[in-house]
């Protein structure tokens, strides 16, 4: 038995999860872990340019591809710059594992250089957080910490390492635990058949069924179970902003993304149904509008792993609590396809393929192009869309760009939209971006931005620079905080606060240029197209194109606050109540 | 009034979880206990609450979640029996303290201790007899007042007890 310190322990116990890559930034408390880190050649260190950027490159990697994102940054300043991380990834729950420096266990409450309550801080927005009280339970704890981060709800895991913890002169006999011990937690199961059978019996009733799903159902990895059930009923399916690509937008059965910013036709459905199917989504507030007003006509059944997001927000009729992949084939087992009432189910499409035509997305859009010299950012989207022939992984800031690239690109697979949908992080995209990267180096990955959001993390160029990542920077440059501009022109009489750059917005080109990037301009709707495919086609090469857009374009459909879901604003003159 | 029962693992940063729930969302906690059980890595927390049902019922959800958290139970869904300590000290004669205790049924008091001019009273009883009796002393000149929070536990087989470890392999 090899006998490690604290700090080669720690980084030995990630190479025992399985852990490739490691993103962070070194700092005083962290440096024996560093030195640990150079000692080996399992764990690869990736440097960012900002802990911010370290934890949403893990998070975009671990929404990739299923696995625990990996982060470690130093006491204080460092901690403190992961928190908007840690938080983005709490609200998504994605599963991470934070390793956070912290001063000597000694100078702990004593305001020591670099001090902060990692602890404390982190607490409302960790799945669960460890001090490291002694060396020797390092393995122990990383171990509960991988576990806890990715079984359940998945979520993040602080962990807590105080300098002496780590000393490099205090060895011990190292084991990786093969199971721990942890009372009260416990992985989601199968539901209990009496429920099964109340969904199954609201399921084969339905006249008007939607099937609403979001995220859970990509981190549930249920899409086939999805797909199964949908084409046994032949129901329509919406997917939320975090589900996109749980159900192929391109199926027959897909009615597009519903809420703040979905589809007329999507919203409208969940307005008329009479059965709605919520999987892996927890009715959170821009996917329900006004929840007095919500779908008072339907049943509601609610699958979900979390026992704490069932009738949160909205009673339901049946809940279905546990892991969404084996409560979906209790219910297939179960359902009798000669029961589904198809006929109906027929109509019921037919009313939704009517709406579809009278408002779907790309009614105004086709409208709109005739008269239009300018860019529209939706005109972007689709042909990203096509260029990367819809196989791209797209990450995304937040802002308008972010509802153009959810409405417009065609998620067929799970796993392949990154966005903060939860607490809304700009300054999220090129850094996930990284990560994903990093995971699927011969894919396209492609960050689709707002001049705004990409300059939250713009340092991270140097980090591209450095590891040759060469991910594509799409920015819809609007020219202004464009999300805000639109909320200001419908609520606020166009009294344009604070939204403006007045002219001090970088040469985007010359500042990619200078990382040793490609930058590119587009402003001419008549080249776009083609400066797009160059752009992708560009394999290793990251090329930040910057595509100037009509700055006055908003975002639509759009709900109207404290109405019911049928209450849109379908353009800036048209509105349904 | 919701009087709820918590085990969670006797570690650094549980309670401060626990409580955060609740101050997270605005809400206070009227009265808040926790020791270690006979089980010394467990510890028991009882607390009361004054909210809506339907906000105690999504709190007792989010406190499952805590991983520190063993077992909970909400002790105004279940028979179960309750009590009150305090510890008061007053500025009387033993004399006078005699007399009070005699007064204070069904509160049952007891005096352990007398120092200076200051005898110490020791009160056992429900919430609002408590309640009642200290505001009797309320015209004492001198009073100083500790309560144990309300203490709780379910009766016949409503247990609050752990189960034993799950071992999680994966
Ligand atoms: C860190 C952070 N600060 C503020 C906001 C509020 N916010 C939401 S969208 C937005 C504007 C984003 O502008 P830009 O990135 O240019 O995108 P656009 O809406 O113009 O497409 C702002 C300021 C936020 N979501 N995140
Ligand atoms: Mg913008």
């Amino acid at each position: 038995m090899k006998k490690e310190s604290g700090g080669s322990a720690l980084i030995r116990a990630l190479a025992d999860e399985n852990v490739d890559l490691l993103f962070g930034y070194p700092g005083g408390a962290a440096l024996h872990i560093y030195d640990a880190i150079y000692q080996q050649d399992k764990v690869q260190h990736i440097l960012v340019r900002h802990e911010q950027a370290a934890v949403h490159a893990a998070d975009g990697y671990a929404r990739a591809t299923g696995k625990v994102g990996t982060v470690l940054v130093t006491s204080g300043p460092g901690a403190t710059n992961a928190i908007t991380g840690i938080a983005t990834a709490y609200m998504d729950s994605i599963p991470l594992v934070v390793i956070s420096g912290q001063v000597a266990s000694h100078l702990i409450g004593t305001d020591a250089f670099q001090e902060t309550d990692m602890m404390g801080i982190s607490r409302p927005i960790v799945k669960h957080s460890f001090l490291i009280q002694s060396p020797e339970e390092i393995p122990e704890v990383v171990k509960k910490a991988f576990i806890i981060a990715k079984t359940g709800k998945p979520g993040p895991v602080v962990i807590d390492v105080p300098k002496d913890m780590t000393d490099p002169n205090h060895l011990f006999d190292y084991q990786y635990p093969k199971d721990i011990k942890m009372r009260s937690y416990s992985a989601p199961s199968e539901e209990e058949e009496s429920n099964v059978d109340e969904a199954v019996s609201l399921l084969e009733k339905a006249k008007k069924p939607v099937l609403y799903a979001g995220g859970g159902i990509i981190q549930g990895n249920a899409s086939e179970e999805l797909k199964k059930l949908a084409k046994i009923m032949n129901a329509p399916v919406t997917n939320t902003l975090m589900g996109l690509g749980a159900f192929p937008a391109t199926h027959e059965n897909f009615i597009g993304m519903l809420g703040m910013h979905g589809t007329y036709e999507a919203n409208m459905a969940m307005h008329e149904a009479d059965l709605i199917f919520a999987l892996g989504s927890r009715f959170d507030d821009r996917t329900t509008n006004n929840p007095k007003k919500y779908s008072l006509n339907a049943k509601k059944i609610h699958l979900d792993c979390d026992y704490g997001s069932i009738e949160k927000i909205i009673n339901v009729d049946v809940s279905l609590n546990g892991d969404a992949k084996k409560i979906l084939n209790q219910i297939l087992n179960k359902i009798d396809p000669k029961n589904i009432d198809k006929a109906s189910i027929d109509l019921w499409n037919n009313e939704i393929l009517s709406w579809r035509e009278t408002h779907g997305l790309n009614h105004d859009l086709l409208d709109k192009k005739f008269h239009q010299k300018q860019i529209l950012p939706q005109q972007v989207i689709q042909s990203l869309y096509k260029s990367t022939n819809g196989k791209a992984f797209i990450t995304s800031d937040v802002g308008q760009h972010q509802m153009f690239a959810a409405q417009y690109y065609k998620f067929d697979e799970p796993r392949k939209w990154i966005n903060s949908g939860g607490l809304g992080t700009m300054g999220f995209g090129l850094p996930s971006a990284m990560g994903v990267k990093f995971a699927f180096p011969d894919e396209d990955v492609v960050c689709v931005t707002g001049e705004g959001s990409i300059q939250m993390c713009i340092q991270e160029l140097s980090t591209c620079m450095q590891y040759g990542l060469p991910v594509k920077i799409i920015n819809l440059n609007n020219r202004a905080l464009g999300m805000v501009k639109q909320w200001q022109d419908m609520q606020y009489g166009g009294r344009y606060s604070s939204i403006l750059y007045e002219d001090s917005l970088p040469d985007f080109v010359k500042l990619a240029e200078s990382y040793g990037h490609v930058g590119m301009k587009v402003e001419d709707i008549s080249e776009l197209e083609e400066r797009m495919d160059e752009c992708i086609s560009m394999k290793d090469k990251l090329v930040f194109m910057d595509v100037y857009v009509d700055p006055d374009e908003h975002v639509y459909p759009m709900l109207e606050a404290g109405g019911n879901m049928s209450e849109m604003r379908v353009s800036k003159t048209k509105k349904t109540f | 009034m919701s009087h709820i029962s918590i085990l969670m693992e006797n570690q650094p940063g549980a309670l401060s979880r626990v409580v955060g729930l609740f101050s997270q969302r605005g809400y206070n906690i009227d009265s808040l206990s926790v020791a270690p059980t006979n089980d010394s890595s467990l510890s028991r927390l009882t607390m009361v609450v004054k909210e809506e049902e339907s906000v105690i019922s999504q709190i007792l959800k989010q406190l499952n979640k805590v991983i520190d958290v063993v077992e909970v139970q909400n002790l105004s869904d279940i028979e179960s029996v309750s009590l009150e300590i305090a510890i008061v000290k007053l500025k009387i004669t033993e004399k006078e303290a005699k007399k009070i205790i005699e007064s204070a049924f069904p509160v049952v008091g007891e005096i352990i201790n007398h120092k200076d001019a200051f005898v110490m009273i020791k009160l056992i009883g429900s919430n609002h007899e408590v309640d009642d009796f200290l505001l009797s002393l309320n015209k004492q000149k001198f009073l100083e007042v500790t309560r144990s929070g309300l203490l709780g536990m379910g009766t016949g087989e409503n247990f609050l007890i752990s189960e034993s470890e799950t071992t999680i392999e994966y």
